[in-house]
């Protein structure tokens, strides 16, 4: 029957489409009252810093986003990230590792971190909020034992990554969109991915159906971790050093922007494209609230309320949804 | 036996409940010009097969369900409680079957709840202590610290702290749903006192069982629902238990007679003393490609227990299942494993442990196959929507495209994908779990057209259904369970609802009593 692809399309096309132009709509709203507000804004220049800016964050909501998608959620992956990157710092100044071992390094180490992370929550069927927190403790404490306490600078070996190579571009900003839409397709497209959902909407449905969640649920935690430790070593490309006090925070950053690209908490849904806008969204405004000269406390509580907005609108928007 | 005189032959007293034409229509009737009256200090005991209309003629008397037709009066007065709260109000209780204690409070705060005694909000300890244990002695539960927290009791006393709560404030009627379900038998008989002990009171108690001899120890009269229709009412001093278990049934129909016995093939399965803990008991039988066979039993009896143990979803305690003509037991610890098996799974909650409820038909239905629809783990979505679309019609699921999310579908149409996911999966054993519950008449016939399409196919299958002309009409055998034991099993020709009744009943007249499963405390 064909009958049903054109609404196939429609449908799916709609439920994508919300969601993103609902974000692209905020952005053209931000750009626009920052535009208004300073004659700054509006410039190549202030574009090209956000491009350069968000590849850590982007890559690390891309491994949350799957995380967010099976119900669970990972609090350690800004310890993870200066974990991985003091991991990398100690390769190249020590060891002499040049910036591609190096990098994939760091990502094993997030690999490893992630993994613990999924096989403890899988072992003994404990809440990852719990697994995540005490991992965020101990990444970071084994991030300020590899650095000796001190920021370890790197300097030139490990920039390359963060310096423009296209029209004022990095190689991470790249590196960052073609992951976002590899992750994408990974989700939408395979086996894998359709699992994760299943696995987020109703485990034991899955389960009965005869697909084991234990092992992809640890995937997915180490894939995070993985992702986690690459977006580390983009964080200390754009610092030239390794800082045992890099990524704190990161988690919160993460999470706010997976979520207001309209992943639910809850398990079950979830687009890495959107959350990519996510992203865009919170460092839109953290720029435009700087150039417009907003100091750091009005900043916070700015992006603050624009994070619970953005999961109300959703929120109403998928309710209204269910009752149609 | 007759401990209990009841208040039947002294003088009459004043009707508490009377009861007229009560009737409830949900899509179909389910409770139809129900005649009943209850009177001060006496136990009517509320039986009748699985489906009867006991819960629902009690939850209307308790509040919880308004009757689409009828009248109640309560002490002569009309009663049409709109709430739970209402009927409470007026003194009419229910203790259902799920306990609703708070495990981590005391049983004096439990008793409490929502009155506890405070001065400036700071609860007072001590008055709170006396009440409650003045509660408790009205019951016979002196023995009990009311400073214990509820989860430091066992089943049955949480049980009776239940029943003591209930109790708290006026009580004039209380409803008690299958009350001794999770009892031992020293339990029971403490819980038989406390009912003594109301009764004494003027409380009147609607008693719901299943366990034919606990109403000849404690009710006065016994009231048999059949089908949504009250059957008989009479003395419990008159009647045996055959005569119960004989106006449950009502005739004695052979149905399903008119069709002929499907042929048997190879075997397909063996189950060799499965057993865990007191809910399934060392059940062995063999089932065979291209039968039907039925499982019967009451709630409770083990026979969805005893699927999940087949299905490896839950732990077993001892025993096998062998496939095909194998002698050697395979191993099956996880559902997973059981898919590989070729074992699937229709399970009677479709929305807790079948479907993905947001998610599309399309996404349902490939979801134990996904290999089929996918090259190196890759989705092959023309394929994926070609092989949904010919499911949709081959099993008449009706929606608007396979893309609806399964949420906006109807109860038939919803275990329809179910069945989808299954043929796609092209499982040798299925295992259905009431595949018609919820189910209205159309769809149901769309699902036993399938279910006689598989069995063609060589399939076989194993059914459990409260629905004991379902099962006759459908299977080629039926076994009945009773207390976790598989006690008999019936060839086609043998059975009437009768035999089959009494065979469900059969090992609960033993003094071990079943436990049902352990819900998440």
């Amino acid at each position: 029957m064909t009958s049903s692809k054109p609404l196939t399309t429609r449908a799916a096309f709609a439920s994508a489409i919300g969601t993103v132009a609902g974000l692209l709509v905020a952005l053209a709203l931000m750009v626009g009252f920052f535009s208004w507000q300073s004659e700054y804004f509006f410039t190549a220049d202030t574009f090209i810093t956000i491009a350069n800016d968000i590849p850590a964050v982007a890559v690390t909501a891309v491994g949350m986003t799957f995380v967010l998608i099976i119900a669970g959620i990972d609090l350690s992956v800004g310890s993870t990230m200066a974990l991985a990157a003091a991991v990398a710092g100690i390769a190249m100044l020590q060891w002499h590792w040049a910036l591609l071992p190096a990098t994939l390094l760091a990502m094993l180490t997030g690999l490893v971190v992630g993994a613990i992370n999924g096989a403890v929550t899988v072992a003994w069927r404990l809440p990852s909020f719990i697994v995540t927190l005490g991992m965020l403790e101990m990444a970071r404490g084994a991030a300020y034992v590899a650095t000796d306490s001190r920021t370890q600078y790197i300097g030139g070996a490990i920039d390359w990554l963060g310096k423009p190579i296209v029209v004022g571009l990095s190689p991470q900003f790249f590196i960052a969109i073609v992951i976002v839409a590899v992750a994408q397709v990974v989700l939408t497209r395979t086996v894998f991915g359709r699992s994760l959902i299943g696995i987020g909407t109703n485990e034991e449905a899955m389960r009965l159906a005869g697909v084991d969640p234990r092992p992809l649920k640890v995937i997915v935690f180490a894939l995070a971790g993985l992702l986690a430790g690459l977006g580390g070593v983009f964080l200390s490309s754009r610092l030239e050093a390794a800082d045992p006090n890099a990524g704190t925070g990161a988690e919160l950053v993460v999470i706010a922007s997976v979520v207001i690209g309209g992943t639910s908490l809850m398990g079950g849904r979830g687009s890495v494209a959107s959350t990519f806008f996510g992203v865009l969204v919170i460092s839109v405004l953290e720029a435009g609230l700087a150039q417009i000269g907003a100091s750091e406390p009005t900043k916070r509580i700015i992006t603050g309320f624009v994070i619970i907005i953005a999961v109300v609108l959703d929120t109403l928007r998928e309710r209204r949804k269910k009752t149609t | 036996m007759s401990t209990v005189p009841g208040n039947m032959g002294a003088a009459p007293l004043p009707v508490l409940l009377q009861g007229r034409g009560i009737g409830k229509t949900y899509a179909t009737p389910v409770l139809a010009g129900v005649d009943f009256e209850l009177r001060p200090g006496e136990v009517l005991a509320l039986t009748g097969e699985n489906g009867a209309g006991k819960s629902t003629l009690s939850k209307i008397v308790a509040g919880l369900v308004q009757p689409s037709d009828g009248t109640l009066t309560l002490a002569g007065a009309p009663y049409a409680p709109a709430s739970r709260q209402d009927a409470e109000k007026l003194g009419v209780r229910m203790v259902m079957q799920e306990l609703s204690l708070v495990p981590t409070l005391s049983v004096a705060e439990n008793l409490l709840l929502g009155r506890l005694p405070h001065r400036f909000g700071f609860i007072r300890g001590e008055a709170l202590n006396e009440a409650a244990a003045k509660q408790m002695a009205l019951i016979g539960l002196q023995d009990i610290d009311p400073r214990l927290p509820v989860s430091a009791l066992g089943v049955g006393y949480q049980q009776m702290v239940e029943i003591a709560r209930s109790l708290v404030g006026e009580c004039r009627l209380l409803i008690l749903d299958e009350p001794t379900a999770t009892l031992t038998s020293r339990e029971i008989a403490h819980l038989f006192k406390q009912i003594e002990l109301l009764k004494a009171r003027g409380v009147a108690i609607v008693y719901i069982s299943h366990r034919l001899d606990e109403l000849q120890q404690v009710a006065d009269r016994v009231m048999v629902l059949r089908d949504g229709r009250h059957i008989d009412t009479r003395a419990m001093r008159d009647l045996t238990q055959a005569d119960i278990v004989r106006s449950m049934v009502g005739r004695d129909v052979h149905e399903g007679l008119d069709r002929d016995v499907r042929p048997r093939g190879q075997r397909a399965l063996a189950v060799r003393g499965l057993a865990r803990g007191n809910v399934v008991r060392d059940v062995s039988f063999d089932l065979y490609n291209g039968e039907v066979l039925g499982l019967a039993g009451l709630v409770g009896s083990g026979r969805t227990e005893l699927l999940r143990l087949i299905d490896g979803a839950d732990r077993k305690d001892g025993g096998d299942v062998l496939l095909g003509d194998s002698t050697t037991p395979a191993k099956i610890a996880s559902p997973v494993q059981a898919v590989r098996a070729g074992i699937g799974f229709v399970t009677e909650d479709r929305k807790s442990q079948g479907l993905l409820l947001p998610q599309s038909i399309r996404v349902n239905a490939t979801l134990a196959n996904l290999g089929a629809v996918s090259r190196a783990g890759w989705l092959q979505s023309d394929v994926e929507r070609a092989e949904v679309d010919r499911l949709r019609d081959l099993l008449r699921v009706r929606s608007d495209s396979i893309e609806q999310p399964v949420d906006q579908l109807s109860g038939g149409n919803q275990q329809k994908v179910v069945f989808a996911r299954w043929l796609h999966r092209d499982c040798d054993v299925l295992l259905l779990d009431e595949p018609t519950r919820g189910v209205d008449i159309g769809a149901r016939a769309d699902i036993y057209a399938q279910i006689d399409k598989m069995a063609a196919a060589g399939k076989a299958l194993l059914m459990v259904s409260s629905d004991l002309r379902e099962l006759m009409s459908q299977c080629d055998r039926i076994g009945v369970m009773s207390a976790g034991r598989l006690v008999r099993i019936f060839e086609r020709g043998e059975w009437t609802e009768q035999l089959l009744l009494e065979a469900a009943f059969s090992a609960y007249a033993a003094a071990e009593k079943p436990v049902q499963q352990e819900q998440a405390a």
